[in-house]
């Protein structure tokens, strides 16, 4: 599956899209590969404030937890409901329909620190 | 040097060993180890003994104890002398139950995990909850582990805790309390010996974590638990139980408890001087990912045959590491196998007939030893199969009375320091007959 | 095939009568409030003695134990379980007596108790020791207590923060330390598969409490720098914990007391053969350097002259972690066995153990991968990685069962990708040792062949005890059902 160009990526396999000033965030085919069966997901609470690189979610597969860490500092708005009954979104569709969640970015600045996609392939040594 | 019949190895088998790995001697297989730890080691100073020596040895040490063969026992606080079912010690001396481990391997292993998920399903039934695990280390642990999940829901560190429960699970609270920063506070119980309703503060609510109860109590009073949970709001009703007393009594679940957890010894498992026991704990569904413990969950295999997992690992300590809902891993299953297959073997009426037994021969001896002069009732509200008695004699002569003539009479209260005066509290179960009651009366009579 | 109990029986069986009421009977209602009553009775079974019986002699046939055949969990010591360790726990004098019936009247009991931690104490060259806690990792919570009134009483507790856990620890230690308000600092080994000395000294200060390890670590190896690991927590005022997981590989002729150690806690249902039951009841007794033994939980067992009693006058005690003493019943099983080994019998069992380990490496590191191309202890890791492009180590595992023995453990630890550990314990003999070596080697050579035949494993043969064929457990998590 390739990088869409236009997302931003953590070292730690989250993907950004930046959609009206609002960033909306998932984890990337690498990592739902390496996850296998995504069983479960625990959403963060709307309202919730995070920083950069804080864990604010997790994704299960039956014998591994994974945390997901907010690429951006701010404020989450929006999750994913969908994951709540069906997790394997993420598996089948982990750039679109299983994104987990949007945050109101607080410091744009922060997307300096994120990889492209051509350097996230690299990362993995894809 | 002794053959050991638990060692295969003969020397033959060591030499073709070492020839395979290529080393000449024994000794280094331990070069690892630090000369200087080597020679500080110092042995016990005990020789081998025969499988006949030492059941002497042990048998003499077995014969020191009082036990209820010899004894007709009255005393409970805790741990009750009930009847145990001949089948349940033959069927799990089977070896494929006492020798097996966790079930990691779950197509090795469809006989625990199917006892599992029916122990599982034995106690939400009993307790009316929705979830159960496959069991704790005893019961007070399994309310202090209670109090640690309500604080992980609700983020709060306050307890309210019942003056009326039993005071050894109370020391288990305070010590898991005090190692994870939580508060507790005492609520006191009536004259019907009950919690105290109307010590409940509103402004010690609003901060509240949970409210921890037990029913039947230390005192074996029953608890009245309606309406608890509606003051209580979004705090934790944690309720501590009898599972027997669930045979004829209205069951937590029923009125809003959070989490129920209780002591599960009188499920068919012995005395035991203490210990293995049974720690019971149920919850809600929606909170299951914040559960505790082992759980049996039910999955098809290739064939579409059911079987069953161990379900929600991602719980547990080896794969969320410091996040674990617990650190529990080794539990007490073969107890909770000894349970499954007494609730079984009772069944639905069989249980309600043995609470019964229970219940009314414990208030026919409440009644006979009240009509005694110097002796009464403590408490007025309801009991299961314990009450107190306040006595004008020192419990302890009266128990060293009972002693004399082959009675464990019950315990002494004065140690405890809940209440005033002399207190001993008494335990009926279907054990006991009416002619060992009468002579109870008797002895108590001429102490 | 996946019945339960709730699928067998009907209504008005019983599997036990009960005699009947000897004394006159009240109404219910008269005893007990008419709200408090149960008005519906609980869904239990109704069956016969004979259904019960036959249901659950169906049910253990579908398991796999100690007794069927060599079962090697790395680091559970799944040794054999001496018979007559059963029947000594059965004595009524055991079985049948109360915890509260007092002192005079449980000598015996308290002397065994009194006697196996003194022996306890001996085994790990330790200075005392409660038997309170029931289970491994009750010790571990018990050990993390300890430290923790220790810091409490000596006013440093606000700074004493952290306990270093290497990366080759056991199972439970990070949520142990972190039910405690511990922060858990991860240390990672280095090349030779033991604790990275740089690494741990990068965090040597007064933040940390103690460091909780295991010796051999979970890769089989022996931490040879013990001895200065104990010696640099030490200097920084720390605790050094250590797990007994594996003290079967030195037990009888090497202590952790010796190597520096100030808190050990015991498997008694690993290294001292008592049965693990389907995932309990165990023992973790905990003991301690003199310095601790004021925090030990309450009741201490003391002796004076030869009458044993429980003491409860410990005022910097951390309190109780149990009802009561502890899972008295494995305690006697445990005492038993050391009785009957005696120290030449613990000696004999630590060889032993180290022995089969490194013969069974010897011969299967010539066709699966071994990280640690040297001598381990008593159990010992390999890989799969790089074997086969299409079969997991989960897929070995699961075709070893159609040969009729139980696998290793696998993706534990979690230094080693597609790791398998390995310990046969010292109750193996050499013809079992070959039997499941061959039928590995076997296996390895079906991953080149026949890969298909991994993937669908097992295959539900009915001689060989699995009785049905993979299960699937991303059903079982995604759409949990806990109950009948």
């Amino acid at each position: 599956m390739p990088y869409p160009k236009e997302y931003r990526y953590t070292k730690e396999h989250e993907w950004v899209k930046l959609e009206n000033g609002k960033a909306r965030i998932g984890i990337t085919d690498h990592a739902q590969h390496q996850l296998g069966d995504i069983v479960y997901v625990e959403l963060p609470k709307i309202g919730t404030k995070v920083k950069q690189m804080q864990e604010f979610a997790t994704v299960e597969s039956v014998k591994a937890v994974s945390p997901i860490y907010a690429p951006l500092s701010g404020e989450v708005v929006d999750v994913n409901r969908e994951l709540e009954t069906k997790p394997e979104l993420i598996n089948q569709s982990p750039h679109e329909r299983g994104w987990i969640a949007i945050i109101a970015p607080s410091d744009l600045k922060e997307l300096d620190h994120l990889l492209t996609a051509e350097q996230y392939e690299q990362h993995i040594g894809a | 040097m002794a053959v050991f019949e638990f060692i295969p190895n003969t020397p033959e088998d060591q030499r073709k060993m070492l020839a395979e790995i290529g080393l000449s001697d024994l000794e280094q297989l331990f070069a690892d180890i630090p000369a200087e730890v080597l020679k500080k080691f110092k042995p016990m100073g005990l020789a081998p003994m025969s499988e006949l020596e030492v059941s002497r040895l042990v048998g003499q040490m077995a014969a020191e104890n009082a036990h209820t063969q010899r004894y007709v026992s009255f005393l409970g606080g805790g741990i009750y002398d009930h009847y145990i079912p001949a089948i349940i010690g033959h069927l799990i001396s089977r070896g494929e139950f006492l020798t097996c481990y966790t079930p990691y391997q779950a197509e090795l292993s469809q006989g625990t995990l199917t006892w599992m998920f029916e122990f599982q399903t034995m106690v939400c039934e009993l307790t009316a909850m929705e979830v159960a695990n496959s069991s704790m280390y005893d019961g007070g642990s399994a309310l202090a582990e209670a109090m640690l999940m309500a604080k992980n829901v609700t983020g709060r560190r306050r307890f309210l805790v019942s003056k009326s429960l039993n005071p050894h699970y109370r020391q288990c609270l305070e010590t898991y309390a005090w190692g994870a920063g939580l508060e507790l506070r005492d609520v006191p119980f009536t004259e019907t010996g009950q919690l105290d309703r109307a010590a409940l503060q509103p402004d010690e609510i609003s901060e509240l974590a949970g409210l921890i109860v037990q029913t039947p109590n230390f005192f074996g009073v029953i608890e009245d638990l309606s309406g608890l949970k509606d003051l209580i709001k979004d705090a934790f009703l944690i309720v501590s139980v009898n599972p027997i007393s669930l045979g004829i009594l209205a069951p937590p679940g029923l009125f809003g408890a959070d989490i129920v957890v209780g002591e599960g010894q009188p499920l068919g498992i012995p005395q035991s001087f203490g210990g293995p026991l049974l720690g019971i704990f149920a919850t809600r569904m929606s909170y299951v990912r914040k559960m505790p413990g082992r759980m049996a969950g039910r999955t098809v295999d290739a064939d579409g045959r059911v079987g069953y997992v161990m379900a929600l690992q991602t719980r547990e300590q080896h794969i969320r590491r410091e996040k674990a809902t617990s650190n529990i891993c080794t539990n007490q299953a073969l107890m909770a196998l000894c349970a499954t297959i007494y609730m079984a073997t009772l069944g639905r009426r069989g249980l309600r007939k043995l609470a019964e037994l229970n219940l009314q021969k414990a208030h026919h001896l409440a009644e006979k030893i009240a009509a005694l002069p110097g002796f009464a009732l403590r408490f007025s509200g309801p009991f299961f199969n314990e009450f107190v008695l306040r006595t004008r004699k020192k419990p302890s002569r009266l128990l060293k009375a009972l002693r004399d003539e082959g009675f464990l009479g019950g315990l002494d209260l004065a140690p405890y320091e809940l209440l005033d005066g002399n207190n001993l509290l008494v335990a009926v179960t279907e054990k006991r007959t009416r002619d060992e009651m009468d002579r109870f009366v008797k002895i108590l009579k001429g102490a | 095939m996946g019945t339960t109990i709730f699928d067998i029986g009907e209504e008005n069986r019983t599997g036990l009568r009960l005699p009947a009421l000897d004394v006159p009977e009240k109404s219910l209602t008269e005893l007990i409030p008419a709200e408090l009553i149960r008005k519906e009775d609980p869904k239990l079974p109704q069956v016969s003695q004979v259904e019960v019986v036959r249901h659950y002699t169906k049910l253990s046939r579908m398991n796999y134990g100690v007794d069927s055949g060599i079962y090697p969990l790395g680091s559970c010591t799944m040794k054999y379980n001496p018979r007559i360790n059963e029947d000594l726990a059965r004595l009524p004098g055991f079985a049948h007596a109360h915890p509260l019936q007092g002192d005079e009247l449980s000598q015996g009991a308290l002397k065994l108790m009194y006697e196996l931690g003194e022996y306890l104490c001996v085994i790990g060259g330790m200075d005392a020791i409660t038997l309170q806690p029931a289970a491994g990792a009750h010790g571990e919570l018990t050990g993390m207590l300890l430290i923790k009134k220790y810091f409490e009483r000596t006013k440093e507790l606000h700074k004493r923060t952290k306990i270093l856990l290497p990366d080759s620890a056991h199972g439970t230690n990070p949520a142990s330390a972190a039910m405690c308000g511990f922060e858990v600092i991860p240390i990672p080994s280095d090349s030779r598969g033991l604790v990275d000395l740089n690494a741990l000294k990068a965090h040597l200060d007064e933040s940390v409490a103690g460091i909780m390890l295991t010796n051999p670590n979970t890769l089989g190896l022996f931490e040879t720098d013990i001895l200065e690991i104990t010696r640099l927590i030490h200097d920084v005022g720390g605790f050094v914990y250590y797990d007994g997981a594996n003290l079967n590989a030195i037990v009888g002729r090497a202590r952790p007391g010796d190597m520096g150690v100030d808190i050990v806690h015991y498997n008694l249902h690993k290294t001292f053969s008592t049965p693990h039951g389907g995932g309990g009841p165990g023992a973790g007794p905990v003991a301690v350097v003199k310095k601790l033994e004021p925090y030990l939980p309450v009741p201490r067992i003391v002796k004076n002259g030869n009458k044993y009693s429980l003491d409860y006058e410990r005022p910097h005690s951390i309190g109780k972690i149990h009802s009561f003493y502890g899972n008295f019943g494995v305690l006697v099983r445990a005492y038993a066995y050391i009785r009957m080994m005696g120290d030449e019998g613990l000696k004999a069992v630590s060889t032993n153990a180290v022995l089969n380990a490194n013969y069974l490496r010897a011969r299967l590191s010539k066709v699966y991968k071994a990280p640690y191309d040297r001598l381990c202890m008593h159990e010992f890791v390999l890989t799969t990685k790089g074997m086969s492009e299409e079969i997991r180590t989960l897929d070995v595992a699961k075709r070893l069962i159609d040969y009729g023995v139980h696998p290793s453990s696998i993706y534990f630890p979690l230094i080693v990708p597609e790791v398998m550990m390995i310990e046969p314990t010292e109750t193996v003999s050499k013809e079992e040792l070959d039997y499941f070596a061959d039928a590995l080697i076997k296996v390895a050579q079906e991953m080149k062949e026949n890969p298909q035949i991994l993937k669908e494993a097992p295959h539900a043969v009915p001689i060989y005890g699995a009785s049905v064929r993979r299960l699937d457990e991303v059903r079982a998590a995604k759409e949990p059902i806990l109950r009948g």
